[in-house]
């Protein structure tokens, strides 16, 4: 099965980190990608860019409405993401546990929808 | 005759019929439920002539598995991409494995909500119909079965696996467990609405599981669990005081107040003999706890009771689980034994965290009576009367009140 693993965190928590512990976390989070490719279980991942340069679309009585600033204000913001192979729910929240985030944000571990043909 | 055989079997195999059908559904319940009431349908139809066969549980578990095919065949035919008959084979017996850990472990994974887990090994492992689930829940059929849907689908959907936690996650997916097991006890025990026999049902099917646990788990870990001694212990000797707890007309009656003669001592007996095995090597509440129930069941008089020794285990139990509750009725164990001064000034270093609850107030109310300080008691009683939730507490508390106001306590 493949499962979408959302990074949820406050963005603050990267702009207020020192110099320091900003590499830190780039180094965890390289190795952990280094570690799931090795494994097979890697299908993609991204970081995002901050909430800050998000913009919002909407069609609705056939016009388009564009406007600034993500779908929801909330608390921890969706961050980045990995696609991953697992074999059930219990491999992927095992993986997800090691998102190095996962520490002081949430991770939401979605399946994908396979439509029959 | 045959017919109540038929029955005795439904009734005895059903939660291991459907836990090894859903094994080979691949982890698919709605599949697998419908397969196994097709099959219940075919023994009930062949059964009376045929006689029952030498191993219904295998011939269950055979004909569910056809028909789970059966139904898989009906919905590629739906989607119309193939057109095979399926084939009509003599049901082949074979031993069955035990699948019913699996099934337990999965009805009570951590991915579902917990009314979620409890409603599905209800429905699962114990022999509820959603419509019992329901009333014992105080919720209706339609919420009920929406809720065994949602989880199922969950299930499915989300991958979560059948399977037997691996040794590493053992102990705290056992302890998941343990909690669904006890929940669905204090349903049963502690609430006094709702039916009551549906009630008592909770109890005995939560004493079932335990059983089971019990079992099962000491045959795959090879090792016997203590936890789950003290939990089966723990909730036998609540159990077994079931009828002396509430009198004819349904109010409270008080562990002091209890005729004694009136508890099941046989489900005592067992409980005793389990609670020296949960205590060697058992880290967590349940043997604790367990201990003091059996302190309380071995004493022939109230005045027998060993206070000592039940403030020194609430003190362990307080140690494993500190939560406010637990040390206030540390507080109670100690004014038993040595006084209501001593106990009084312990539970009013807890009013901050249990201003709100009433067994604190009642609590305090007792120990204020018993030190002669009757207006306060009254207060207290007054406080513990606004906040009580159940009915018969209430009466019970207002008959404390009104006790207190005429001298008679």
């Amino acid at each position: 099965m493949q499962y979408l693993l959302m990074i949820y965190e406050p963005e603050k928590v990267w702009t207020e980190m020192t110099e320091d512990s900003r590499n830190k976390m780039f180094g965890e989070y390289m190795e952990f990608t280094k570690s799931v490719k090795a494994s097979g279980h890697f299908k993609a991942g991204d970081a995002l860019q901050p909430t800050a340069t998000a913009t919002t679309v909407r069609v609705r009585d056939g016009k388009t409405q564009v406007t600034d600033g993500p779908f929801a204000e909330t608390r921890e913001q969706l961050g980045g993401y990995y696609l991953i192979e697992a074999a059930n729910l219990d491999e992927a929240t095992k993986i997800a546990a090691r998102i190095p985030s996962a520490r002081f944000g949430s991770i939401e571990v979605r399946p994908i929808m396979v439509f029959n043909p | 005759m045959i017919a109540n055989a038929i029955a005795n079997v439904f009734r005895g195999e059903r939660a291991r019929v459907l836990a090894t059908t859903i094994r080979v559904c691949n982890g698919d319940f709605e599949l697998a439920e419908e397969a196994v009431q097709d099959a219940f349908a075919a023994a009930l139809q062949r059964w009376p002539d045929e006689g029952l066969p030498e191993e219904p549980r295998a011939w269950l578990v055979q004909v569910a598995r056809f028909k789970a095919i059966d139904v898989i065949r009906r919905r590629i035919k739906l989607r119309s991409i193939v057109e095979t008959e399926p084939e009509r084979e003599a049901p082949e017996v074979q031993p069955v494995q035990d699948d019913r850990l699996r099934l337990i472990f999965t009805c009570c994974h951590p991915a579902l909500a917990r009314e979620a887990q409890v409603a599905l090994t209800l429905r699962t492992l114990g022999g509820l119909t959603t419509e019992e689930i329901a009333r014992a829940f105080l919720t209706s059929p339609v919420t009920m079965a929406q809720r065994l849907v949602r989880a199922k689908t969950k299930i499915r959907d989300a991958g979560i696996p059948y399977e037997v936690p691996e040794p590493s996650e053992l102990p705290a997916r056992l302890d998941a467990v343990m909690e669904v097991v006890y929940l669905i006890f204090n349903e049963g025990y502690a609430a006094t609405a709702g039916d009551a026999w549906v009630r008592r049902d909770l109890c005995g099917e939560a004493i079932r599981l335990g059983r089971l646990l019990v079992e099962l788990v000491d045959l795959y870990a090879q090792t016997p669990a203590p936890e789950l001694r003290g939990l089966l212990a723990l909730m036998l000797l609540h159990d077994a005081r079931r009828d002396a707890r509430t009198d004819e007309a349904g109010d409270v009656v008080l562990l002091e107040d209890q005729d004694r003669s009136r508890w099941n001592r046989a489900q005592i007996d067992e409980a005793l003999a389990l609670v020296p095995l949960a205590l060697r090597g058992g880290r967590g509440p349940y043997p604790v706890e367990a201990a003091i129930a059996a302190l309380h069941a071995s004493a022939a008089t109230p005045a027998d009771t060993d206070w000592p020794q039940i403030a020194a285990l609430f003190h362990e139990l307080y140690r494993r689980k500190p939560t406010p509750v637990v040390a206030l009725n540390r507080a109670v164990a100690i004014a038993m034994w040595q006084g209501p001064a001593d106990g009084l000034a312990l539970l009013d270093e807890l009013g901050t965290a249990l201003e709100h609850f009433h067994l604190w107030h009642a609590a305090r109310a007792d120990l204020l009576r018993r030190l002669g300080r009757t207006a306060e008691a009254a207060a207290a009683y007054r406080e513990a009367l606004a906040r009580a939730g159940s009915e018969p507490e209430r009466r019970f508390l207002a008959r404390r009140l009104s006790e207190l106001a005429s001298g008679t306590r």
